[in-house]
């Protein structure tokens, strides 16, 4: 697991489109770079980041060797209902990174 | 090398031909007045992305500290907290380092002070200069003091480190023969290839450069210095580094804290 | 409305060992701007990039300019991380809505550096992120719509090489 923080709206009106910015902490070594002696340090990105609400996958971004590190992303989502939303970044190795949050949507 | 020596050498050469290099003092440090912080000589994106917290990178060490704070370590089973409380009552701290200990009898900054904490109180396991945890909790203390101006004190104890910190300060180092002073007192503002040189404060720090994709302590910073002019650098924590960042606190008092700040 | 700032995690990555690279030195000393090594010399082109293109829009795309608004500086402060933002002109309803936006380079070492999946959830098509830029060069977003058409913008950045050498 690597940190990560998420900005949220911890409440919204149904129909308002809230703003969602995220972060983790990731060195996304792009394997293009060489060490002290020449050996090409290998790849290790996150390649996926998706935004779950109440079940329904409503944002995806397929991450590659471009994206800074650090990745940093913001994005938009209607308020639908109140319901937990799941935030999850996978490596190329498959690991996964999850977090949550609630919104309640009046 | 050659392109590199060229702007090198014409910052030599304007300030022979305007000042007589008599003596290594040969610049006076900058009016309070005239005091600018790195932020300023950053892009306005860049200095966006400082200060809104939700999207500064540098906010994730601080977080990590938050989290280290609470853990108990060592042969004393102790965590931050037990001795400090929340991290908000080291408010003010940050302002006043590097500072002298009477018992150790040196000047420490807020690593080595950890560092110390951890070693002396916690009795744990050294953080080594420069690694994860120890920069995730020098950022979150220095944190607690964002906002706030520099306030570092020189007393009697501290004076030979200040003096020392002072020499080095306008010593010229390196195959390309500069001082800190010829570049970020005598020039700042100027550029330097695309980039315009700052007053070389200390203020923002531990800081998340974009060259390094990550967070850097202060002594990081001198030690990329130290190689700009192909100088060999003193080691992170090292009593010559200390001593330089006693003056660089002292020569940026007034200048509000922005730990962790964002810079190229 | 308040926000909060969600953060669970442990940073047990040692995230930050930067390397140096001995091309990267012999450039800086050479005043050259920092050149990554590229395992794929083929994909740092522009025909690189038409390729990436192909392949991610299918076949011969008829890609129009326009729609898109693509929002990033003209002068990199550093390379390593460039902040972009992508809107698209879009109802962002059930019917018309931006499907996918892509962002391609011509420079770098892989030219398809991110892609966003949008859909009508988003009541908006606007994202935001930070991208690594090799070196000057431009940039293209493509977006393409729930009808299949598919709208560009391209802009130019300037990515200059540090004034110091960082070898820490």
């Amino acid at each position: 697991m690597s940190a990560t923080r998420i900005v949220v709206p911890a409440k919204a009106n149904k129909g308002d489109v809230i703003e969602i910015k995220t972060i983790i902490n990731h060195v996304m070594e792009t394997g293009y770079r060489r060490d002290s002696v020449g050996r090409a340090i290998p790849r290790d990105i996150i390649t996926k980041f998706t935004c779950t609400y109440a079940g329904e996958e409503v944002f995806r971004m397929d991450l590659f060797t471009g994206v800074a590190a650090n990745p940093f992303v913001a994005f938009t989502t209607l308020a639908t209902e109140t319901a937990e939303m799941v935030f999850e970044w996978t490596d190329q190795h498959g690991a996964v990174t999850r977090e949550r949050a609630h919104i309640t949507v009046a | 090398m050659r392109r590199l020596t060229w702007s090198a050498a014409a910052i030599v050469a304007c300030l022979q031909l305007t000042r007589p290099l008599l003596g290594q003092q040969a610049s006076d440090p900058i009016p309070p007045g005239e005091l600018r912080s790195g932020r300023e000589f950053v892009s306005p994106a860049t200095q966006a992305e400082q200060d809104d917290l939700s999207v500064n990178p540098g906010m994730l060490w601080v977080e990590q500290g938050g989290k280290l704070w609470h853990e108990a370590s060592g042969g004393e089973a102790r965590s931050c907290a037990s001795c400090h409380g929340e991290p908000s009552s080291l408010r003010g701290v940050a302002a006043r380092y590097p500072r002298f200990d009477a018992a150790l009898g040196r000047l420490l900054n807020l690593e080595t002070r950890i560092q110390n904490c951890r070693t002396a109180h916690q009795k744990g396991t050294p953080l080594a200069y420069e690694s994860q945890d120890l920069l995730a909790l020098t950022a979150l203390v220095a944190f607690q003091s964002r906002g706030m101006p520099l306030d570092v004190a020189i007393p009697p104890q501290a004076q030979p480190a200040f003096a020392a910190g002072r020499a080095l300060y306008y010593e010229r180092q390196g195959q390309l023969d500069l001082s800190c002073a010829q570049c970020h007192e005598d020039n700042w503002g100027k550029r330097l290839r695309a980039e315009r040189i700052s007053q070389g404060h200390p203020n923002g720090f531990p800081a998340y450069r974009l060259e390094w994709q990550g967070i850097g302590s202060l002594h990081r910073r001198l030690r990329a210095c130290f190689q700009g002019v192909r100088a060999e650098p003193f080691p992170s924590g090292s009593p010559e580094f200390i001593a330089l960042e006693l003056y660089l606190a002292w020569r940026a008092r007034g200048l509000a804290i922005e730990t962790p700040a964002v810079r190229r | 409305m308040d926000e909060r700032i969600v953060g669970d995690g442990i940073m047990g990555r040692n995230a930050n060992a930067s390397v140096p690279s001995r091309r990267s030195l012999l450039a800086g000393a050479l005043g050259l701007a920092l050149m990554p090594v590229s395992t794929d010399p083929a994909a740092a082109t522009p025909e690189g990039m038409a390729e990436a293109m192909r392949e991610a829009l299918g076949g011969s795309p008829e890609i129009r300019p326009g729609r898109v608004g693509l929002e990033i500086p003209e002068l990199a402060e550093n390379g390593n991380s460039v902040p972009l933002k992508v809107s698209v002109d879009s109802p962002m309803t059930a019917a018309d809505h931006v499907a996918m936006i892509y962002v391609f380079s011509e420079k770098n070492p892989s030219p398809n550096v991110v892609r966003f999946h949008l859909g009508s959830r988003c009541g908006r098509a606007r994202v935001q992120t930070s991208i690594r830029l090799a070196s000057t060069q431009r940039i293209t977003a493509v977006a393409k719509m729930s009808d299949g058409s598919l709208w560009s913008a391209t802009a130019n950045v300037v990515v200059t090489a540090g004034a110091c050498i960082d070898d820490t």
